[in-house]
């Protein structure tokens, strides 16, 4: 069996004072993260202050864009196309959710190796997605 | 300070709406509210205590007590989700022991499968969501979150969709009994795994149902409860915990039953072994598959194991559990099982289940709630409730 990926139209995020620098990033094609520089831990979702130890002291600092499928879902009758959400652990260490693109969702695997590309929405940002490498 | 023997449920009322496109959200939180009253032979004037979620309509507590003509002097409108109405239960227990009030009323009630509301569609949680800007592009859905839980537990324990099925086989076995239950045939492993594959890898007949209906519990003081004429049901532990995906360092194949499990049994004095009946959230078969092993009824990973081969059916394996048919065939209200998981527990303790599933010597129950999503945040929270 073979369920080929077919672009869908993704709602834009309702974004919160804060979460600009992140899809600015993504515009310009660079998959941001934020980073504690108390106490060094990286985490997702960004926030204002670190999930870990309540710092308010966290900086944005560029993912390598690799990392490896967690776990995903193909989602078969809920819209107009089969999609494949997934949670992706970058090399950072920290899981996102996200969706996996440009591939034969059939053929997608836990463990398997992506890389982030960017997908547009219906409002004028793009968000990351993953596909395979 | 222990909430162990410091109150009881006198009465318990699940509403037998279905589907209820004529009435409105606060005429079934006072329909159950009477049923419940009826139940436990008490009247309005006696509740005190008022408990409702999110279900609730308007200002919640305020507009439904304002609605019932109550007079109160104890509000708790603890949100989480499908579970909050077993946390009203050991927070009605907590106010009781402290003498806020003495008769606590929580109810529930919704209407989603009228407006159309399911897990196949997303959520709409209001804004400001932290959360919602680096998710809700992706598609996630109540649905496809589970799905990528059981997605998971099936790859670092290699749970079979074989074993998931059994886990609705058991609780459509149950339904049959059950004359209000919204799917009443008997269902086998093999129709499980042919009905359409929804979310990899949950078929339609992994999920529950989508129902309107409600539910109310009454809470009281054991003085009173012995005053009246049903059977004494103790609130014996109880214990709460939230869980979400922690920064990003995820662990998916474990909820906060873990967590709220092992308070409910240290406060209670008993272990898994000793539960006769257990009422577990089926909101999908994963769900129920992930908390029996968090609750320790079997170790982590072992719960396709368990089970199977119909050890969750009543008669026939070792913990009967939702002998109502649970959220899987009976009913899901408001979109949220916690109440009807407290509602089945009782009847179980007080010998008023449908014969057909009803445990002999049900001396000690476990009610367990998850609410909000396994897949990203979630509420769980458990009840041990004893016969008195």
């Amino acid at each position: 069996m073979t369920t080929p990926y077919e672009d869908r139209i993704l709602p834009a995020p309702a974004m919160n004072p804060g979460d600009e620098p992140y899809f600015e990033a993504a515009a310009a094609g660079k998959l941001v993260i934020k980073q504690c520089t108390d106490c060094g831990e990286h985490h997702f979702y960004p926030r204002s202050l670190c999930p870990f130890c309540l710092s308010a002291e966290t900086k944005w600092v560029e993912s390598t864009g690799r990392g490896v499928i967690h776990t995903y879902s193909i989602t078969r009758r809920a819209g107009p196309a089969p999609y494949a959400i997934a949670f992706v652990t970058l090399e950072e260490g920290v899981s996102m959710m996200t969706n996996i693109v440009d591939c034969d969702l059939d053929a997608i695997r836990i463990g398997q190796r992506v890389r982030v590309v960017f997908k547009p929405t219906d409002g004028d940002v793009v968000v990351p997605c993953f596909a395979p490498e | 300070m222990s909430i162990s023997g410091k109150a009881c449920i006198a009465g318990v009322y699940e509403h037998p709406a279905r589907k209820a496109p004529d009435k409105s959200v606060a005429q079934i939180h006072a329909e159950s509210a009477r049923g419940a009253l009826a139940d436990a032979g008490l009247s309005p004037a006696d509740v005190d205590g008022y408990f409702c979620a999110g279900d609730a309509p308007g200002l919640g507590a305020l507009s439904i007590v304002e609605y019932m003509g109550l007079r109160v002097r104890h509000v708790d409108t603890t949100e989480t989700g499908g579970s909050s109405y077993l946390i009203h239960v050991s927070h009605a227990a907590q106010a009781i022991a402290m003498g806020k009030c003495e008769v606590a009323l929580v109810t529930l009630g919704g209407r989603p499968r009228s407006e159309g509301r399911s897990g196949a569609k997303a959520r709409d949680w209001g804004p400001n969501l932290p959360d919602a800007p680096f998710e809700a592009p992706y598609g996630p859905l109540t649905l496809n979150q589970y799905a990528m839980v059981a997605m998971r537990h099936r790859h670092e324990f290699g749970t079979t969709p074989e074993q998931l099925a059994w886990i609705k086989v058991a609780a459509s076995q149950h339904a049959q009994h059950n004359p209000d239950a919204m799917l009443r045939d008997a269902v086998t492993v093999e129709d499980v795994l042919s009905s359409p594959m929804v979310a990899d890898p949950l078929h339609r007949l992994d999920c529950c149902v989508v129902s309107d209906g409600g539910g109310a519990v009454i809470v009281t003081r054991p003085e009173i409860a012995a005053g009246l004429k049903r059977p004494i049901v103790r609130v014996r532990g109880a214990g709460e915990a939230p869980k979400g995906l922690n920064g990003g360092r995820i662990d998916l194949t474990t909820s906060g039953a873990a967590r709220s499990g092992a308070a409910a049994f240290e406060e209670a004095g008993v272990t898994p072994a000793d539960i006769k009946y257990a009422s577990i959230y089926d909101s999908f078969t994963i769900t129920v598959l992930i908390q029996l092993e968090d609750l320790g009824f079997c170790a982590k990973g072992e719960g396709g194991r368990f089970v199977a081969d119909g050890n969750l059916i009543s008669g026939v394996g070792r913990l009967p559990f939702n002998t109502d048919g649970g959220g899987l065939c009976n009913n899901h209200p408001a979109n949220r099982g916690g109440m009807t998981k407290v509602i089945e527990a009782v009847r179980q303790l007080r010998g008023e289940a449908h014969p057909e599933v009803q445990v002999p010597n049900c001396d000690l129950a476990l009610a367990q709630g998850t609410g909000g999503s396994l897949g990203t945040r979630h509420g769980s929270a458990t009840l041990i409730l004893e016969r008195g």
